[in-house]
């Protein structure tokens, strides 16, 4: 059977068991629809968390990043795990005694102010639109690639779906979709990682085949670093950052995670405490299962991408090539009509141009792996652009119907309107994030790394400081959270959209890109917040009570909204 | 003697957080990065070390921390009585 048969096969399988569940799992109440109840099982909320967590970016940018960059790819996958060890012992547990609904809720009742609220649900915002409208365009990509239609017919069918599911679901809903496209997902991953482990170095496990050797003794990672030198690129397992850039980014990204809404607020979903740091747990260790995989991947594919097309014939090229072409995401130009392929680090005698994003899914293709494969890689592609783009979406439209309708505009609200509003949020979110599908600003794909910047900038100090210190105040929380986005703000949109003056690389201050500013931003919040508050009054009795309260894992009850 | 309590348990939370977050600082902002090229010069197998711990090791240690948090927490709440049993 060709790719295509086997894709709409595949695809449209998962699709309906994603559709079946959520009719199974309707959100019949407001607290199903934000926290799923309350009552999820910690096994279900770290396979939730690792789907909500593991995006089109994961799935499918990330190991090409690495492939293309070596060593330097190491942020992403240092900066995007070890966030969960500071969710796990920093904020999870504390959060969960808590017991609210979303983010915005901590942030204004610790800091016992609606501006704090306000400057919450802002970031919230702000963080998880950017984040979404990456995901739309990898649903589009697929879609164009593997079913042959249109980019903007695959974005639709998409926003249908998400559609479908999280507005009737709700976290509920969504809880038990992403069980299933963490399943759908991972097997679609590592199926591939472990037939081309075998082929190129006989070892069935991704992670060891890494540093295996092929079949004449020789080990992966030194053929491929002979193979970058005589083709002009830095070493592979070097990299060209500088170390203070390589420190900040993955600080950057590490606090960004811990401080990510979408993120955060699937800890509020289980029963208790205990169960919270339980779930993190089995997040980390299902995430690890990929992310440690996807080094493995990078350098497979690397390989077998230098081996295949270097000096090669452009007319001998397999179907791949072509089909790749097509798409505009290889670009071959045969500069100096020899008819070879002259893939160089020299941009003058470089006649090869490879998009990173489609290492991972030209992998299989690349390797000679059954049609099936690759049409599993597409499912699983779909399901995490899928899974994440829900979890974004409820944050954005909890944020609207509790954050800023129920607690700020109009606390009178029944549950059944709530309810309504939430739902309503959430399809106008969808509409917006379609939108950025189909018309991509340009800064969408610069931004969704910076949206860990911004979140790491903004909640990350405001969390902590709210459960490690009593005496933090409005004042100070309020002052650090927006010196901290705008410093931020201003980094990126100087360096990144030119605003400002902009200015190039070599302007930079000290050396720090835009990606690793998150931690400079991060570090002048905490700054201004613990001056500020040292020169204002102790908050009141009753919140150091809370504070006192939630260092405690008894008596977590249930989440509430009250 | 309720809040004395509560101090004392909080106060050994703090130590082992302190000593778990040391390690998740070791592993990866220290052999991964800062010590990175030192530590290349160390091989197991097919890796050079420091690349290994920025892209594999680093992850297991994680992982790891979790759990022994985990395990580590769910003690100290039988010990202080602030567990909560299955209701």
């Amino acid at each position: 059977m060709s790719i295509q048969i086997w894709t709409w096969i595949l695809v449209g399988i998962t699709f309906t068991l994603y559709i079946g569940i959520a009719i199974w799992s309707r959100a019949g109440s407001t607290k199903e629809f934000y926290v799923a109840g309350g009552g999820v099982s910690p096994l279900a909320n770290g396979l939730a968390t690792a789907a909500d967590w593991m995006s089109a970016a994961s799935f499918i940018s990330m190991a090409g990043l690495i492939s293309f960059n070596g060593y330097d790819g190491s942020v992403y996958l240092m900066g995007w795990t070890g966030g969960y060890v500071l969710l796990a012992l920093l904020l999870a547990p504390y959060l969960r005694k808590f017991g609210k609904f979303t983010v915005p809720d901590f942030i204004g009742d610790r800091y016992y102010s609606n501006v704090a609220r306000s400057v919450a649900v802002f970031c919230a915002l702000l963080v998880s639109f950017t984040y979404v409208a990456g995901q739309m365009r990898g649903v589009g990509l697929v879609f164009s690639r593997f079913l042959e239609v249109d980019i903007n017919t695959g974005v639709v069918i998409g926003m249908i779906i998400v559609l479908f599911y999280a507005v009737l679901g709700g976290m509920k809903g969504i809880t038990y979709t992403q069980v299933a496209q963490y399943c759908v997902l991972i097997f679609a991953f590592m199926v591939p990682a472990i037939f081309i482990s075998i082929q190129m170095t006989g070892n069935p496990i991704p992670q060891l085949g890494f540093g295996g050797s092929d079949e004449n003794g020789i080990y992966l990672l030194d053929k491929l670093d002979r193979l970058h030198k005589e083709l002009g690129f830095a070493e592979y397992t070097s990299g060209s950052k500088s170390t203070l850039d390589v420190f900040l980014i993955t600080a950057a990204l590490m606090f960004g995670t811990a401080g990510l809404p979408h993120v955060i607020v699937r800890f509020f979903t289980v029963k208790k405490v205990a169960d919270a740091r339980k779930s993190a747990g089995y997040a980390l260790l299902l995430i690890a299962i990929l992310y440690t995989a996807a080094p493995a991947i990078a350098v497979f594919s690397r390989t077998n991408l230098i081996e295949t097309v270097s000096n090669q014939e452009y007319k001998k090229m397999p179907e791949w090539f072509g089909n790749w072409e097509k798409t505009g995401l290889i670009q071959f130009d045969d500069k100096n009509k020899d008819g070879l392929i002259q893939y160089v680090a020299d941009a003058k005698k470089n006649e090869l141009i490879v998009d990173k994003d489609i290492m991972v899914l030209a992998n299989p293709e690349i390797a000679g792996l059954p049609n099936w494969v690759i049409a599993l890689v597409a499912a699983g592609a779909l399901a995490a652009a899928l899974s994440t783009a829900a979890g974004l979406l409820l944050v954005i439209s909890a944020a609207v119907s509790h954050d800023l309708i129920k607690k700020m505009i109009n606390p009178n609200i029944t549950e059944k309107g709530e309810l309504l509003a939430a739902r309503l949020a959430a399809v106008v979110a969808v509409c917006v994030a379609g939108y950025f599908g189909i018309h991509p600003p340009d800064f969408v794909a610069a931004t969704v790394a910076l949206a860990f910047g911004l979140a790491a900038a903004s909640f990350f100090p405001a969390i902590i400081l709210g459960i490690f210190s009593k005496r933090m105040n409005s004042e100070g929380a309020i002052s650090g959270m927006i010196i901290g986005i705008l410093l931020m703000l201003f980094y990126m949109m100087k360096f990144k959209f030119d605003w400002f003056g902009g200015g190039t690389k070599e302007d930079w201050w000290f050396g720090i890109s835009p990606e690793g500013f998150g931690t400079i931003a991060m570090c002048t919040n905490f700054l201004v917040s613990i001056v500020i508050s040292k020169i204002t009054r102790a908050p009141p009795e009753e919140v150091q009570e809370i504070v006192e309260n939630i260092r405690i894992p008894s008596g977590a009850g249930e989440a509430t909204h009250q | 003697m309720v809040s004395e309590n509560k101090k004392k348990y909080w106060n050994k939370n703090l130590k082992y957080l302190a000593i778990l977050l040391s390690i998740w600082f070791l592993v990866s902002f220290v052999f991964g990065i800062l010590l990175v090229d030192e530590l290349n010069l160390i091989r197991i197998g097919g890796f050079k070390l420091g690349f290994w711990f920025a892209q594999q090791g680093a992850i297991y240690v994680f992982v790891m921390l979790i759990f022994v948090y985990i395990k580590l927490m769910n003690k100290l709440d039988k010990e202080f009585g602030f567990n909560e049993d299955e209701r």
